[in-house]
């Protein structure tokens, strides 16, 4: 095995028993983004003489007897976090060359661990899309099949960690943006509850659904990110108080007294049947480890896409009036006046699916619209709302779906929007409810891509959530394994 | 039709974009459609029902009011596309 195919904890371990120093893990998996970014396409930006340089430091500090089981680890991150000094584009021509004066919270959190952050992982501009395909720079392929996508929008993040590029990756999920990709490429993917992480420095797309979150090759590397990330932070104004967890505790087996839901809604008539298979299979897996099994009811799930499709474009055009062409980012030059050199700054910086969501969000927000649009699906969240706390009545946790089906080909689904908006049905309810969710791989479609298993579950159950991940990973026990990519 | 392509020009100049003639037309068939979708919300009474902005509501996270360094103005101003050594530069506003 070569070390770039290792988790984070097996390469915690062997850099602890200094079986592996961290240039030798960083040098593994630098020469496997060489062999395999060609076809991939999984970062906008790559640093290796930094990588290698905080390599040398992290060996150091392990050589101290000091460094967290990050140290050393190399890691890409979604180039939407603001990295000092470092390129941040969120995929966006408009940010071509923003330089931002700081670190977000959790990239500085990573490099106090010692962590090793190889590069910007690719994404949709913005962070609007379910594909990546939205991407102004490159747009990543599902490494299982470099003809499909890898999902989106933490689309490179996915790629590179099922690659083999990188050992893990930092996403952000607004509507379904690591879960979603993370069941595509056949990883696992955690979205946190709405402020327990940090979205200091994270580019805005629409605030009250962001959160930041890990993509890793299994479970306990995706507690472990979590406990590096997680926390309060007084300068995100929704950052939660609220003691964190130690989310490596809550990985043991069994799950005696633990009530899993299975939500009908999420199993509509016209499901993959082999995603159907994949969750159903789930299900009895965790029935194996002793879970209860029970029916339940998320009634107003056929709402969500709607619902999202208001809520999200609306809060990104306010979110986006910033790109003015003024303090930073592009500017298009040739405008005589201030309000045409906005237009064509925008006009010019933006591609065609930010435009679409900022015309839909600057619509639903306009004057004699926004009872009819806004408010509407504001209250319909409400309902969505009271559904879960319905359905936590009643049990723990949620097993469903993640994606109604696996990777499809590039190029399927993009001059259709409203198809694609609704490839995202069973992921956006839980940030439409603010709720922890976690994609787990579950198995393969006949053709040889993977399906992932979502799991939802209460505000701040991600310990509960982890443990039922955990449990799945082992019964199930599909071999980790990373494909082999033709270039 | 939900949307008119007046509409979508109007909207377009609330939102500071400029759309050329056929981005405009498929905008306009692009927008119609979703606000056709998004129509299905009517199905719903939602008569008394609260609306929800956040999911976890956090009210007034204030801090101490104590003085702390901020970004320095050279590097408030490095990324600005043109700027002097004091402000951003823009064109004429009046």
């Amino acid at each position: 095995m070569e070390p770039y195919e290792l988790t984070i904890t097996e390469a915690d371990t062997l850099l602890a028993e200094k079986k592996l120093s961290s240039d030798e893990l960083t040098r593994s998996c630098l020469e496997q983004i060489e062999r395999t970014e060609g076809a991939v396409c999984s970062f906008i930006s790559l640093d290796p003489e930094l990588a290698l340089q905080a390599a040398a430091e992290a060996d150091q500090r392990r050589q101290r007897g000091q460094g967290g089981p990050l140290c050393g680890i190399p890691l890409s991150i979604k180039d939407l976090l603001c990295t000092k000094d470092r390129t941040t584009t969120c995929g966006s021509k408009m940010l071509e060359n923003f330089a931002p004066p700081y670190d977000a919270t959790v990239v500085e959190k990573l490099n106090a661990d010692g962590a090793v952050l190889v590069g910007k992982a690719a994404m949709d501009e913005f962070a609007m899309g379910s594909t990546s395909e939205n991407c102004a720079y490159k747009i990543p392929a599902n490494p299982w099949n470099v003809d499909c996508v890898a999902g989106g929008s933490s689309g490179g993040s996915a790629a590179s960690v099922a690659s083999g590029q990188v050992l893990g990756s930092l996403g952000s999920d607004t509507g379904g943006s690591i879960r979603q990709p993370a069941a595509l490429c056949g990883i696992v993917g955690m979205k946190p509850t709405y402020g327990r992480v940090s979205r200091y420095g994270l580019v805005a797309f629409a605030s009250s659904l962001d959160q930041i979150g890990p993509l890793t090759r299994d479970v306990t590397d995706s507690a472990l990110m979590m406990q590096a990330i997680c926390g309060y932070d007084r300068r995100d104004s929704t950052s939660v108080e609220r003691p964190v967890e130690e989310y490596r505790s809550f990985l043991t087996e069994g799950l005696k007294g633990v009530r899993v839901g299975v939500p009908q809604e999420y199993f509509p008539e016209g499901l993959d049947p082999e995603v159907n298979q994949v969750v159903m299979n789930g299900a009895e897996v965790l029935k194996s480890a002793g879970a209860e099994i029970v029916e339940v009811s998320i009634p107003h799930i056929d709402y969500c896409v709607a619902v999202y499709y208001l809520i999200a474009p609306a809060e990104a055009s306010s979110n986006l009036a910033r790109y003015d062409g003024v303090a930073y980012g592009f500017r298009q030059a040739g405008a005589n006046d201030l309000i045409n050199m906005y237009k064509d700054t925008r006009s010019q910086g933006f591609g065609p699916e930010v435009k679409r969501r900022i015309l839909i969000g600057t619509y639903a927000l306009s004057s004699g619209y926004y009872d009819a649009y806004y408010k509407k699906a504001s209250q319909v969240r409400t309902l969505i709302l009271n559904d879960f706390r319905r359905a936590w009545e009643s049990c723990d946790l949620l097993i469903s779906p993640v994606s109604p089906t696996p990777a499809w080909k590039k190029g399927e689904k993009v001059d259709d929007p409203l198809a694609m908006y609704l490839s995202d049905i069973f992921t956006l309810s839980t940030n439409l409810a603010g709720l922890p969710g976690i994609s787990v791989p579950g198995g393969f479609s006949s053709s040889g891509l993977p399906i992932g298993i979502q799991l939802q579950g209460p505000h701040f159950h991600e310990g509960p959530l982890l443990r039922c991940g955990f449990n799945l990973e082992k019964g199930l026990n599909l071999k980790r394994h990373i494909p082999s990519i033709s270039v | 039709m939900r949307i008119t392509r007046k509409e979508v020009e109007h909207v377009a100049h609330l939102a500071r974009l400029h759309l050329a003639s056929e981005e405009l037309d498929l905008m306009t068939e692009q927008l119609d459609m979703i606000l056709s979708y998004v129509a299905k919300l009517d199905e719903l009474d939602t008569e008394g029902i609260e609306p929800t902005t956040h999911a976890f509501s956090i009210t007034n996270a204030f801090r101490d009011d104590i003085v702390e360094a901020s970004l320095e103005q050279k590097k408030a101003l490095a990324n600005g596309p043109d700027h002097s050594d004091d402000s951003f530069i823009v064109p004429r506003v009046i």
